[in-house]
């Protein structure tokens, strides 16, 4: 039988003990992925450290050019966060896609940007607006964060307690869902930052989340959307499935990328 | 009567479904409770040389593991098919066998190896996950047109070239003789995409042997449970007759994939009696795909000849159906007497011709499936005669006019006589209500925003009430398909019907209701409707091919007319009148032109106290009858599809719909119309976003909600409706079936307006936008080489 042991910590330090002295321990922010995954028996950690019991993980506050998103906000939170709307509205936006009502309900952002799925919609704003990965023991740049599919620099029991996101002048995301999951088959982040403009791919590429340069440096000399023509992503790097070749893939992401620009504020 | 023929009336079901109070299969629970799991073959075809049960055996909470095999050894049967086909040369069918639990080879991804029993759901799943296979992996054949190859892989020893039979149906030599001389000739290769039918309610069984009695009771998802039973007790051996009880409660949607009986059920029933525990199994969603019979899966060659004036002159079609690995109930009969018989579309066509071979190939079943036969038919005809049109340069709506039968009866050249219809009057409604005559502003409106606007038509005729029993016998069925009923007033003059039909969201409480109220005079809610359970229903054939209306409602009218007719003889005597004098009219049972009357519930009272009835009379009232029907009833629609289409992504908005139909008289519009939005939903599904899809190894790869897309609110319009109905004369009621009609009707719709928006009829269902965008960049890159 699949048995697993519940922990439900006070505090990150106690996350952190149970998790380090677990034999094959996950943590747990909303479980949207875990949970069906673990039903499926695809997975079967011998403990689950459940971080809903610590206060304040999920705080949400803007000051001094950036906003700090606690890993425990669920995507509800912060679609509806009164601070996010004003200092990134585009990333409450892409909250507010992600999933349906029940998953937004539960799932958190903690949880989606360790998970590292090559489709889900959050990897693709902290890696375009070049937020840091804040953990219990330090803080990570978010282009050192991703590592590719399903894999990230979290070492082994560390836990991401907070997002810094650098408010940019101006950001949109734009995706296009697969058909079935409406996952995010193609899902492009652009955004205007005191450093040049950044454009960061999810969905789309075979090691997960990447940044588009063609686009960042046509982008840096004019963010509007015809300034993209002709800037493509290589297909050789994209994902195929039944829902979209490799090909498609790589068109989308210059489409979505338009859309992304026009849709930016 | 507010609540007679053709009231909206509310559903009575809807109560207990909206509000969670519905009572399914898997809701039921019993004493001595175990549940079972099964083992599955991991690969499309494979020689299973040993099951090694020890390690599941071992832990604990497990009751039994349970092979093929010892089914076998303990007689229970292998799975029959209810429909056998002659082919063209005159030689009968070969199939492969199906024994429930795999014996030897396994045949396809999901085919049952072993079953095991355990005290909980969790700990018979997690066991099963132990019991390990011994298997040599065989070389399979997945696609049907692979499958047909040459020295393609062998699904079946006594199957050369997995060939079941090749059908035909038609005059060939005609249709070769009228395309010779045809003015114009359109050719086409159609796919029929292979879907999977996804009820809401996954399939279910509670196998309850009683050890004391020698009965067994079998709770499960069924269409048609007395149908169960007697194919569960004379051919599967699980029990006798008489000593079994199918009970199919209330049931989540069937669309076809619940009138089969799987191997599931006879093993639950069979591992009741080995453990002499009740034994449950609920499917989960991905079992559901990788076991449900499929639908659809038709490669069609399709040619389509026209006169000068652009009257047909022959149609004729090839099609390679795909069958699966084994031949379930009605597959034989699905890709030929309800597909090739409705080749004839809804036009006048002199000739026609079609040939059908079937194929066995690596994968599950693949069976009816909402509309059955007819969605393949109409897609083909509909597609060719829109394309026709397109390369004609003619309308489509006046290619479709020149050619539609306006005479009925309409005798075809495939075997069916049409009842009754309007066709053209049909389309003009449509086209008024879809504002075909604005198309072209609307067109150049969505142009403007870089959108490619199409209009695409659908004017289908199908074949409902299956079946009359003498003409679907002489054709090869093993059963008859007539429907009974049973009416029961009671001393209180309310009324029980008892009918042989199943509902499984069709809403038969409430219309079966409605017809009694409508005769009778009496409120809907004096009215019940008993169903699905053999031990309570006369032995009836059960719901699927629209038959519940024309069919089983007429065999409640035939019993209705025997409760009159001895409801009148009771007044006249206790009125002292003439029995040809006796009305009955709103709840009242009255002497003609007079003021003497009975209220409805004093001749219940008086059937059933005695003790002042006609001389002769037996007490009570209550009469069943059956109604073998004449023929099919054919309802018929126009539908209009009208679609922008996002060239940059390939990405189509169904902008509007239109549907039409002639569904004869109409007993609640709110029920119709709902199986109109579920029908047409399903339809668009086809056309748009499912399919099942193997790999080459015949892995699949759509066994989930991840990559099977279904319908969804935001997929589809809000849709606009209408009927033109021309009643059929040729069953009581004049209905015509309703069911199926928005899924047969509308695929062709919907793509004939996709490739009229993107330009290019190089498209195959469904539709996605990769599809859609891939034939838009192919177009492209064959207009730049010429």
């Amino acid at each position: 039988m699949y048995q697993t042991k519940y922990h439900k910590p006070a505090s990150v330090d106690e996350a952190v003990a149970a998790l380090s002295s677990a034999e094959d321990g996950k943590v747990l922010g909303g479980g949207q992925t875990l949970l069906p995954t673990m039903k499926q028996h695809l997975a079967a950690p011998t403990d689950l450290v459940d971080l809903r019991g610590i206060a304040g993980m999920d705080a949400i506050s803007a000051a001094d050019g950036v906003l700090t998103i606690g890993a425990g906000a669920r995507h509800a939170d912060v679609a509806a966060s009164a601070t996010v709307r004003e200092a990134i509205p585009a990333l409450a936006c892409l909250a507010g896609g992600i999933g349906d009502p029940a998953v937004r309900s539960m799932g958190t952002i903690g949880g989606s940007v360790a998970n590292n799925d090559p489709a889900a919609d959050y990897p693709a704003a902290v890696l375009g607006l070049g937020a840091t990965v804040v953990t219990n023991s330090r803080e990570i740049a978010a282009d050192d964060f991703f590592e590719g599919m399903f894999s990230t620099a979290l070492g082994e029991d560390e836990i991401i307690t907070a997002i810094k996101f650098p408010i940019p002048s101006s950001a949109g995301y734009t995706k296009f869902p697969n058909p079935a999951s409406r996952y995010a088959m193609v899902g492009v982040f652009v955004a205007q930052t005191g450093g040049g403009a950044r454009v960061a791919v999810t969905g789309a590429g075979q090691d997960g989340v990447f940044r588009a340069e063609m686009m960042e440096n046509a982008l840096s000399s004019s963010f509007e959307a015809g300034a993209l023509d002709g800037a493509t992503v290589d297909s050789r790097g994209m994902l195929s499935d039944i829902h979209g070749t490799a090909e498609y893939r790589a068109h989308l992401v210059s489409v979505m990328a338009k859309r992304a620009v026009d849709s930016a504020v | 009567m507010s609540d007679g023929i053709g009231a909206r009336v509310e559903r009575k079901e809807d109560k207990r479904f909206i509000t969670g109070k519905g009572k399914y299969t898997d809701d039921v629970r019993v004493d001595n409770q175990a549940y079972a799991a099964f083992v599955r073959c991991p690969v499309a075809h494979a020689k299973i040389n040993g099951v090694d049960s020890s390690a599941a055996m071992a832990m604990e909470g497990v009751i039994a593991v349970h092979t093929g095999p010892e089914m076998k050894e303990d007689g229970i049967g292998d799975i029959i098919t209810g429909w056998s086909i002659t082919s063209k040369d005159g030689s009968p069918m070969q199939c492969g066998v199906w024994n429930p639990m795999v014996t030897t080879y396994g045949r396809y991804v999901g085919d049952a190896v072993a079953v095991v029993v355990a005290e909980t759901q969790a700990i018979a799943r997690a066991a099963a996950e132990l019991v390990e296979l011994d298997y040599e992996e065989l070389p399979a054949s997945i696609g049907v047109e692979d499958a047909f190859q040459d020295g393609a892989a062998q699904v079946h020893e006594n199957v050369p070239g997995n060939l079941i039979y090749d059908w035909e149906i038609g005059d060939e030599a005609a249709v070769a003789a009228a395309l010779e001389g045809a003015h114009h000739i359109t050719e086409m290769k159609i796919v029929n995409n292979r879907l999977s039918p996804n009820p809401m309610e996954p399939r279910s069984a509670v196998a309850i042997f009683d050890e004391a009695e020698d009965h067994y009771t079998l709770y499960t998802t069924s269409q048609n449970p007395h149908v169960a039973r007697l194919v569960l007790s004379a051919f599967y051996n699980v029990a006798p007759e008489h000593k079994l009880r199918v009970i199919a409660p209330d049931v989540g949607g069937g669309f076809g994939s619940k009138i089969y009986i799987y191997p599931e059920e006879i093993t639950c029933l069979w591992a009741s009696m080995k453990t002499g525990r009740s034994v449950k199994w609920t499917s989960d969603r991905t079992e559901a795909f990788l076991t449900d019979a499929h639908g659809r899966d038709h490669v069609t060659k399709a040619t389509m000849g026209f006169d000068a004036e652009g009257r047909i002159v022959g149609f004729k079609t090839d099609t390679l159906a795909n069958i699966g690995a084994y031949v379930s109930l009605f597959a034989t009969v699905t890709p030929t007497y309800l597909h090739g018989t409705l080749l004839s579309g809804c036009y006048d066509m002199p000739a026609v011709y079609g040939n059908v071979k079937a194929i066995h190939t690596n994968t599950v079943p693949v069976d009816a499936y909402r509309g059955a036969g007819r969605p393949e038919a109409t897609y083909s005809v509909e597609r060719m005669i829109e394309t026709a049109a397109r390369e004609m340069g003619m309308d489509p709506a006046e290619l479709r006019r020149k050619n539609f039968i306006t005479e009925f009866p309409y005798q075809t050249q495939v075997i069916l006589q049409y009842d009754s219809g309007d066709y053209h009057k049909t389309l003009d409604m449509a086209q008024d209500i879809a504002d075909v005559a604005g198309f072209a502003a609307r067109k150049a409106e969505a142009a403007s925003r870089g959108k490619l606007r199409g209009l695409g038509y659908s004017t289908f005729v199908e074949a409902c009430g299956i079946a009359p029993s003498a003409a679907v016998g002489s054709l090869g069925a093993a059963v008859g398909l007539w429907e009974s009923a049973e009416v029961r007033v009671n001393p209180v003059g309310s009324v029980e019907i008892l009918t042989g039909c199943h509902s499984h969201g069709q809403g038969h409480e409430t219309t079966f209701a409605q017809v009694v109220a409508d005769r009778l005079g009496i409120p809907v809610d004096n009215v019940s409707v008993v169903h699905g359970d053999t031990d309570k229903v006369q032995f009836g054939m059960g719901t699927y091919g629209s038959r519940s209306g024309p069919v089983g409602m007429s065999a409640i009218v035939k019993a209705l007319d025997k409760v009159e007719a001895k409801a009148k003889k009771i007044a006249a005597h206790t009125l002292e009148a003439s029995e040809d004098d006796i009305v009955i009219e709103n709840g009242e049972v009255k002497v003609a032109g007079t003021d003497k009357s009975m209220a409805w519930h004093e001749i219940g009272l008086a059937a059933y106290i005695a003790h002042n009835l006609p001389e002769g009379m037996e007490p009570g009232l209550k009469e069943a009858a059956f109604y073998d029907p004449l023929n099919f009833s054919f309802p018929a629609g126009a539908l209009i599809c009208e679609v922008e289409v996002d060239p940059e992504t390939g990405v189509t908005d169904i902008v509007k719909f239109t549907a039409v139909d002639d569904f004869g008289n109409i007993i609640n519009p709110n029920i119709v119309e709902g199986q109109v939005h579920g029908g047409v939903t399903q339809g668009i599904g086809q056309a748009m976003l499912e399919q099942v899809v193997y790999d080459d190894d015949g892995q699949m790869l759509t066994a989930s909600y991840m990559d099977y897309c279904m319908p969804r609110a935001d997929d589809v319009p809000s849709y606009a409706l209408d009927h033109n109905a021309t009643p059929s004369p040729l069953n009581p009621l004049g209905v015509k079936g309703c069911g199926e009609a928005g899924a047969i009707g509308s695929p062709p719709a919907v793509i004939n307006a996709i490739t009229d928006a993107i330009g290019t009829n190089d498209l195959q269902m469904p539709a996605t936008p990769l599809a859609v965008w891939t034939a838009l960049q192919n177009a492209k890159s064959s207009m730049a080489a010429e």
